[in-house]
């Protein structure tokens, strides 16, 4: 039977390095205990992590699928495994299976546009692989803007990332946001809904919307009233998880499985879902 | 077509257990339930069993690997165990039904090894229903109590066991069988399947129709004020998911032992409250939200996804269990009535 | 047969919809056949007409359902309680959990409920229909022509042929006579299990409590389990889990779920008469009803609302529970 390939039978990684990000998340670095990235995965998937004895939990693949040493994951502090996790050092080994779910339609839908990124808090974590595969591929989209806001600016994730590398690349537009003043921030302050209705984008563009569920439905809202169509913007969706493919039953929204037909759904595609998520 | 005297049918069972494991009904304090066949065991034809044979292709509970932890350090191990032949006796239409159900899910890429591996060693050996109950409609379902389907198929009359295998897996139990058998043709059988589908047609469920229900039929009933009403005195326990032959929602968890963690899973409940409950919220908080994911999951989501198929096989077991005796006939029958109005 | 039918219920619950003295009515309402009713609230006298029944087949207990319906009701629940149910609603008043001002009881009187599964062990399965008539249950099956006569002894629920009390404790009117609290010699069952020898009690445990399947029914019916959140549904307690990861953990839940409600399990056994699996739970919290009795003297709970439970209610001159009731192997 060893033969029979079982995905809820996970692989060994090691965690090489733990980024401080803000004050409730950290990026963990994880390769295999060869040193190699634990497998392959498309911007927008997600693995299974687990602590054997503490629990397992479903985690968006932050780092960029054209990175092929190593794979990254910005995890906020919340939950059992989570909190275990932040306690965690360089050398910790973990588990981890993957990747699950359906993928952001970079290669297609996405080609050849422009591209709207909006984050708030953590929502950047799955926004940024996907990101970072285009401005890889910088070639194959248009003019990317990203709109990112968070509490404060010691909130903002990959803060680091986005001023050295982010807003010196060409027709790459970075708007950044925190919700209230304070003394070392020149930047805009207010919240991404209206900052975005601010910023006023042209509609000739696929946006990518994730955060948390108050800001979703404002900024979709906002985008629609600055014209874009919901066919135009994507977004994810996280419920509880336990298998990862569509099997134990407790990620489903109407008929979709969160774990196998999303967490990627174009915001039109929800609206044919039942309003439990 | 074989036929085996009922005289000769212990006979036959203690060759089969001789060669693997033999499952089959027999009556316990609780009523009939699968158990492994011994010396001694009396085989009981009740309809239907308290459980179905669910547990025997994914246990209510199973471990499915091993941790060693030292330090920092994981040590994943593989518990597999190559699964043996096995057979199962007596199971009836709807549960062989439930099965093919089960195989949509666990079968269906990436497929479960744990309970392929099982469903691949299982031989099924269904048999007609002489004495349904009034709590069965597998007929709704489009389900034929007196001709299952199964490796091998059975007809019991008075005096003997008809047999006719179905496949390749159901030859290996009739080589089994093969000393106690004598050749017939389907005349015996054939009037049994006759007498079956007369009562089958008379039954107080009879007429319960499906054509209300199916795949794209969310926005139709999603918002039903039926919801209230029916879940209003749900005690929430998971009793009619425990018991439903199609139910296949699990939870994975992880217990330390000595030296090390497994890990196993076991059956879960949507009707449960902490089913979908996150760190940050639950997107089911209420029992009605709860109640209605199960029959909206039976009746709309699971045929959405599935060629129309429904996960309910009319076994009527939520019916006999359910403790406050709330169930999917009774949803169907208010959610239909407000739909003809 | 019960001594108040339906009809009588009905007209009360109307006229008291439409005087304004209750907004709802929490009764049992028919199903698909004879038997299996299901608890449900009716707020209008034509949803009373079409479905609300009282009968043999009545054994839910209502009052669990009282500690969500009179926090959310608007104006007064109408309550239908049998004798050993308002044992459960003093208990819970005990308790603080449910609002007394929002509920309407009305006592109504009971003679011992049928139990389906009793039917089923004399008639066989299929059962096509039920009349309840005076002498007797008269069961027509799928497949005799020739009814089957169960009498109502024969059909009563096990916990029925133990009744403790045909008294209602608490009720704001009472359909029918008042009754007597009974000698049930429900200790006697107990008495058998303190007779086995401790290996033979355990094998009996044993081979009940295997057969759980952690359905949580038991609990989620019990009127004495009343947590907002119960210890085993909790992510964050360490012992959450729906099925065992070795046979131990189901003991464990029901033994310590049976340590949870000893002083204030009524017996009222709707553990027992819920269970899919057919484990006779209520011995456990009768057992423990037996040695309170015995420790601390008689105590009912629910007898009235405003007595103190013996296990919460200290004094000097308590014994030592292990001197009075001796448990388990003799390690002298």
């Amino acid at each position: 039977m060893a033969e029979l390939n079982e995905t809820l039978i996970p692989v060994v990684g090691v965690i090489t390095d733990v980024r401080i990000d803000t004050p409730d998340i950290k990026t963990f670095r994880v390769v295999t205990p060869e040193g190699k990235k634990p497998f392959d995965h498309r911007p927008g998937q997600c693995a299974m992590l687990s602590i054997p004895g503490v629990g397992e939990a479903m985690f968006s693949i932050t780092s960029s699928p054209t990175n092929t040493e190593f794979m990254e994951f910005s995890i906020k502090k919340c939950g059992c495994v989570t909190q275990w996790l932040h306690a965690a050092e360089a050398g910790q080994m973990v588990t981890v299976r993957g990747p699950y779910g359906k993928p952001f339609p970079v290669d297609d839908v996405f080609a050849g546009h422009d591209l709207l990124f909006i984050a708030g808090g953590v929502g950047l974590a799955p926004l940024r692989s996907v990101i970072n595969y285009c401005r890889h591929h910088r070639d194959r989209y248009g003019k990317i803007d990203i709109v990112y806001g968070s509490r404060s600016k010691e909130d903002l994730l990959d803060y680091q990332e986005i001023v050295n590398e982010w807003q010196n690349d060409e027709n790459v537009h970075v708007h950044l946001t925190i919700d209230r003043e304070q003394a070392d921030w020149d930047g805009h302050v207010g919240f991404v809904p209206n900052y975005v209705k601010e910023l006023g984008f042209d509609t000739n563009k696929v946006a990518v919307l994730c955060g948390p569920p108050i800001m979703i439905k404002f900024t979709l809202e906002g985008l629609c009233a600055l014209g874009f169509d919901k066919t135009q913007i994507y977004t994810t969706l996280e419920l509880r998880m336990k298998c990862g493919v569509g099997k134990c039953g407790r990620c489903n929204v109407g008929a979709k499985y969160v774990c196998k037909d999303g967490p990627v759904f174009r915001c039109d595609e929800l609206d044919e879902l039942p309003g439990e998520y | 077509m074989l036929k085996c005297n009922l005289s000769q049918l212990d006979n036959l069972f203690a060759a089969v257990a001789e060669a693997m494991p033999l499952y089959l009904p027999t009556q316990g304090k609780n009523g009939a339930n699968y158990t492994k066949w011994q010396a001694g065991a009396v085989w009981s034809n009740t309809c239907n069993t308290q459980k179905g044979p669910k547990d025997l292709f994914f246990p209510q509970s199973e471990d499915l690997m091993a941790f060693k932890t030292q330090g920092k350090t994981i040590e994943i191990i593989d518990t597999r165990n190559e699964a043996e032949d096995f057979a199962v006796f007596g199971v009836r239409a709807c549960d062989v039904k439930s099965l093919e159900i089960l195989d949509r899910v666990f079968l269906s890429e990436p497929k479960d090894s744990y309970y392929a591996s099982r469903r691949e060693h299982g031989i099924i050996i269904s048999l007609a229903c002489n004495r349904p109950t009034e709590n069965c409609f597998c007929g709704s379902f489009g389900i034929d109590a007196s001709s299952p389907n199964g490796d091998v198929t059975c007809w019991l009359t008075e005096d003997a066991l008809y047999l006719r295998g179905n496949t390749e897996k159901g030859e290996k139990f009739m080589a089994l069988a093969a000393p106690f058998v004598t050749e017939c043709d389907d005349t015996a059988a054939e009037a049994q399947k006759e007498k079956i589908q007369k009562i089958m047609a008379r039954l107080p469920l009879a007429d319960l129709k499906t054509d209300a229900f199916g795949g794209g039929k969310t926005e139709e009933f999603f918002n039903s004020p039926q919801w209230a009403k029916l879940s209003e005195s749900c005690l929430g326990c998971g009793t009619c998911t425990f018991v439903c032959p199609t139910c296949q929602c699990y939870d994975i968890r992880d217990y330390k032992t000595n030296d090390g963690v497994v890990r196993y899973r076991c059956w879960d409940s949507c009707m449960y409250s902490e089913f979908t409950r996150m760190a940050h919220g639950n997107n089911r908080n209420s029992q009605k939200e709860r109640f209605r994911q199960r029959f909206m999951h039976k009746l709309v989501y699971f045929p959405e996804n599935n060629d129309g198929v429904f996960s309910c096989v009319g076994c009527g077991r939520c019916l006999a269990k359910c403790p406050i005796s709330m169930n999917i006939v009774k949803v169907m029958k208010a959610l239909e009535g407000e739909q003809n109005g | 047969m019960q001594t108040v039918n339906t009809q009588t219920l009905i007209e009360r619950a109307s006229a008291l919809l439409q005087d304004g003295t209750v907004s709802a009515v929490l009764g049992w309402k028919r199903g698909e056949f004879d038997y299996d009713m299901t608890p449900a609230v009716f707020t209008t006298a034509e949803e009373l007409a079409a479905g609300f029944v009282y009968n043999d087949f009545c054994g839910a207990n209502l009052s669990k359902y009282l500690l969500k319906k009179t926090r959310e009701i608007q104006g007064k629940i109408l309550v239908f309680l049998k004798p050993c149910d308002t044992y459960s609603f003093n208990q819970l008043l005990t308790e603080h959990r449910i609002h007394r001002e929002n509920a309407y009881v009305i006592g109504v009187p009971c003679s011992g409920m049928a139990d389906i599964h009793s039917i089923r062990k004399i008639t066989g399965e299929g059962i096509a229909r039920v009349e309840l008539t005076e002498g007797g249950l008269l069961v027509h099956t799928l497949y005799d022509d020739a009814p089957v006569a169960v009498s109502y002894e024969d059909a009563m629920a096990d916990r029925c042929k133990t009744c403790k009390s045909k008294k209602h404790v608490a009720y704001d009117e009472l359909l029918g006579e008042e009754g007597d609290v009974l000698d049930s010699h429900r200790f006697d069952e107990v008495a058998k299990l303190e007779a086995m020898t401790p290996d033979e009690r355990f094998a009996f445990w044993q081979g009940e409590l295997s057969r759980c399947i952690r359905c949580n029914a038991c609990r989620d019916v019990c009127p004495a389990c009343t947590c907002e959140k119960c210890v085993f549904d909790n992510p964050d307690s360490g012992v959450e889990n729906k099925a065992p990861g070795g046979d131990f953990e189901e003991k464990m839940f029901h033994i310590i779920r049976a340590f949870h409600v000893a002083g204030r399990c009524t017996d009222c056994g709707e553990c027992s008469r819920v269970c899919p699996q057919d484990i006779p739970l209520h011995l456990l919290n009768r057992k423990f009803i037996s040695d309170i009795n015995k420790t601390y003297g008689e105590y009912q709970a629910g007898e009235t609302a405003d007595q103190r439970p013996p296990l919460v209610n200290f004094t000097q001159n308590d014994p030592e529970p292990s001197d009075v009731v001796k448990g388990g192997h003799d390690h002298a």
